[in-house]
């Protein structure tokens, strides 16, 4: 088994955080895994991506140019990631603020509305969870209890009270992939 | 009489401090250096600390310091012996470590580790040779070069338009919080160099009491540099250099 | 973990006495792990943040003189201003480790990945006849690992060693098992270990005194000859390097550090094409493996050197090819990372495949 996932989105929308629960989720499964970001003034406004490989064997590369998942959150990224998905792989993608949609008709896209959820549960810091249950529901590569261990782990102590919202945020992303 | 019948103990006056070594100085005949050298060696004895020293030298006429005294020694790159005796004392903090600068070293190219190294109240202490010349390179303009010096650099004398001012560092230095002891001295008459080697004393034990960093400025003399005959150096150093860097303490905080 | 981090941790395991370093991207994460996991409560480690990457690097020297376990760690600018520094710890014999998360230049340069400074790093980037063991760590385990093997070797031959990553093994996260904790050496083990140490301690035997400067040009060029003694040495025991799919291989990729594992998916991808690549990562920069990839140049048509730079390690690649076959080069530049489909693609043109 081996994934290789790129999230790609605004700096502030947490994909970078995101890639990191699910790479720690992916250890607490035992696999291995690598976690490349952009990095730099970028993170902070601009486009930030995250390039994450869970894999049951040894890793080459954690520089990819083509990726079997991708979740995207803006039209920057869609415009740069959808070309590079293999043929009969996911794209994820938020509607939200999409003019052009993804075109292809080789791979599998599942638009999920990750924004208004997000609205309706009135906390936007929750928002990478929803694309992260979605992602889960698409793609079970880990376990919902390790991503939750391994957010257990991401998160600072102080923030451990959050992890109630982040598992209501996960279970409504799985809830907005439509078949 | 013969020689033996003099060179008996009871008829010694004077002896050099145990820790100045045998070699052959290289400092000219009338230098400061060599007087601050002893003074060094023989407050390091006179603590007790000779098996319990790392000391620092420059580079600059002092950059053989550590062939006369002997304690352990780091040579360093030009301007940073304050950083050197900054990992120095953090990683050993029950030795003495000081630094031996002169004034282009200290004030010049290694002003940020000066600075840095007395603004984090670093344990150690500084002795600053401050002779207003670069002797080692052949008599160029210092940062502490007075205004209308001349020297090799500065053949019609120091121009404040061109060179800037002559730089005050140990009344900079004083300023800072984490300097505890502040001091100017000189060496030119034996109740200078008794001052003088009450201060280094000072100096030391607040690095061994952890109260911050010292810094011991003597003015000094550079005869071959300044092309005077010693006598005259400190004629003209009383003259001109004192005036302008004031004698005496500049902070005191040793008993804190 | 991030490669940095790593770096922070294993260092605290190996039971460093002293880290001096002042923040530049992409590795600052590793002053900033040490200042968080606060070693001086539990080990002793001292951390500071100089004023400085010339301040940093001449506390390691302090440090290193007094026999202690040094180290500082920096990017590109920040590991140029610490050249002066760096061939004063070679001259005076000290072990000490540096490390370099590169960053593309010259200059100011960008914040993204390069391996511009393979020159700087293995030719001596400061002045004299030197060299720092330079090793390059390709995943995150080999940044934590590389830290011991680093000081063990520093220590070993009385030199100093050289980290030399990019920001992407640096920034990058996977599965790293860090080395168990050992305790800081104690002062009667630093006394045997290093007896030259101006430790300060210094009864019972005379002086030591840790120098760079020699005005007898006799004596300096008998302390020249010492040196380059101590270099051939490494030359014959510590070449490290990592062969894959080399067997049947009838070309050969070159690339070290990270670079080295993009090559590798770009090998699988060719392989399962049925095109026949193989690989070879040196670890030790200095000393170079170029027994091993002149056998190599005996078995192979051609060799692609991958480097994140104009064209540097090539030159110690052609050094031990001597002409056999033909030796090209894909470099990318100003912070860009090729992708494996890129160095594959520059491969068959190359070669005209």
């Amino acid at each position: 088994m081996k994934k290789e996932i790129v999230a790609a989105g605004f700096g502030g929308q947490g994909v970078l955080s995101m890639g990191k629960i699910l790479a720690y989720a992916g250890l607490m499964d035992d696999l291995e895994v690598t976690w490349m970001p952009s990095y730099g003034p970028e993170q902070r406004g601009g486009t930030a991506n995250v390039t994450v490989v869970l894999s049951d064997q040894p890793i080459s590369s954690p520089v990819l140019d083509t990726y079997d998942t991708a979740v995207i959150l803006n039209q920057q990224s869609l415009d740069k990631f959808e070309s590079k998905i293999k043929p009969g792989g996911v794209l994820i993608y938020d509607p939200y603020g999409i003019h052009r949609k993804p075109t292809r008709t080789d791979i599998t896209i599942y638009p999920v509305e990750a924004m208004e959820a997000s609205i309706e549960l009135k906390n936007a810091k929750t928002y990478n969870m929803i694309i992260l249950g979605a992602l889960l529901k698409v793609n079970p590569v880990v376990d919902i209890e390790s991503v939750m261990r391994g957010l257990k782990k991401a998160l600072p102590e102080r923030h451990h009270h959050l992890l109630p919202a982040n598992r209501e945020a996960i279970m409504r992303g799985m809830e907005l992939v439509k078949e | 009489m013969n020689i033996e019948d003099i060179k008996r103990s009871e008829n010694k006056v004077y002896s050099k401090p145990e820790l100045l070594n045998d070699t052959p100085m290289h400092y000219c005949p009338g230098c400061s250096h060599g007087v601050v050298h002893k003074l060094v060696a023989e407050v390091i004895k006179e603590m007790g600390q000779d098996n319990n020293t790392i000391a620092v030298a420059p580079v600059g006429c002092a950059v053989f310091a550590y062939k006369y005294i002997d304690v352990d020694w780091i040579e360093a790159a030009h301007g940073r012996a304050p950083a050197v005796a900054t990992a120095a004392k953090r990683l050993n903090p029950e030795r003495l470590v000081f630094t031996y600068q002169g004034d282009g070293d200290l004030a010049a190219i290694g002003t940020a580790e000066t600075i840095h190294a007395a603004n984090r109240g670093e344990n150690i202490t500084i002795i600053f040779i401050n002779n207003a010349i670069y002797g080692m390179t052949g008599g160029q303009m210092a940062p502490t070069t007075l205004e209308g010096q001349k020297t090799a650099t500065t053949p019609y004398g120091r121009r404040i338009d061109l060179n800037g001012y002559p730089l005050k560092i140990s009344d900079l230095l004083a300023m800072l919080p984490g300097t505890c002891y502040v001091t100017r001295q000189t060496v030119h008459t034996p109740a200078s160099v008794r001052k003088a080697k009450a201060a280094i004393r000072k100096a030391f034990e607040n690095s061994m009491a952890g109260r911050g960093t010292s810094v011991v400025e003597v003015v000094s003399t550079c005869n071959s540099g300044w092309k005077m005959s010693p006598e005259k150096s400190n004629e003209w150093m009383v003259e001109n250099m004192v005036p302008f860097y004031p004698l005496g303490d500049l902070k005191n905080n040793s008993e804190k | 973990m991030k490669g940095n981090e790593a770096i922070a941790h294993a260092a605290i395991r190996y039971g460093v006495d002293g880290y001096f370093g002042y923040p530049i991207t992409p590795q600052s994460e590793v002053l900033e792990t040490l200042e968080a996991l606060m070693p001086w409560e539990t080990t002793g480690m001292t951390v500071l943040q100089a004023e400085s990457e010339v301040a940093s690097i001449n506390m390691v020297y302090g440090g290193a003189a007094t026999g202690k376990a040094v180290m500082t760690s920096s990017s590109s600018p920040g590991i140029s201003l610490m050249q002066e520094g760096m061939s004063y710890i070679a001259a005076s014999e000290l072990p000490a480790l540096v490390i370099n998360v590169m960053r593309g230049g010259p200059g100011l340069g960008t914040i993204h990945p390069s391996q511009s400074d393979y020159f700087q790093a293995t030719k001596g980037g400061g002045h004299g006849d030197y060299h720092y063991i330079v090793l390059a760590p390709a995943t995150v385990q080999e940044m934590a690992d590389f830290v011991g093997l680093g000081f063990d070797l520093a220590f070993k031959y009385r030199t100093p060693a050289l980290l030399l990553a990019d920001g992407i093994v640096g920034q990058m996260m996977e599965k790293v098992v860090l080395p168990p904790q050992r305790p800081r050496r104690t002062p009667e083990q630093i006394k045997e270990q290093c007896p030259w140490a101006a430790t300060g301690g210094s009864a019972g035997r005379k002086p030591n005194i840790i120098t760079s400067l020699e005005l007898d040009s006799a004596q300096m060029e008998k302390n020249n000859e010492r040196f380059q003694r101590t270099y051939r040495l490494i030359e014959q025991n510590e070449v490290r390097y990592q062969e894959y799919f080399t067997d049947d291989a009838e070309y050969l990729l070159v690339a070290f550090g990270s670079i080295a594992r993009i090559c590798l998916k770009a090998i699988e991808d060719a392989r399962a094409r049925g095109i026949k690549i193989g690989l070879l990562r040196p670890i030790t920069l200095w000393p170079y493996p170029y027994e091993a990839i002149a056998r190599m140049a005996d078995r192979v048509k051609g060799i692609l050197v991958v480097e994140l730079n104009a064209g540097q390690m090539i030159e110690d690649v052609r050094l031990a090819v001597e002409g056999r076959v033909p030796v090209r080069h894909y470099g990318r530049m100003g912070g860009i990372v090729p992708n494996p489909a890129e160095i594959l693609d520059s491969f068959e043109s190359q070669f005209n495949l």
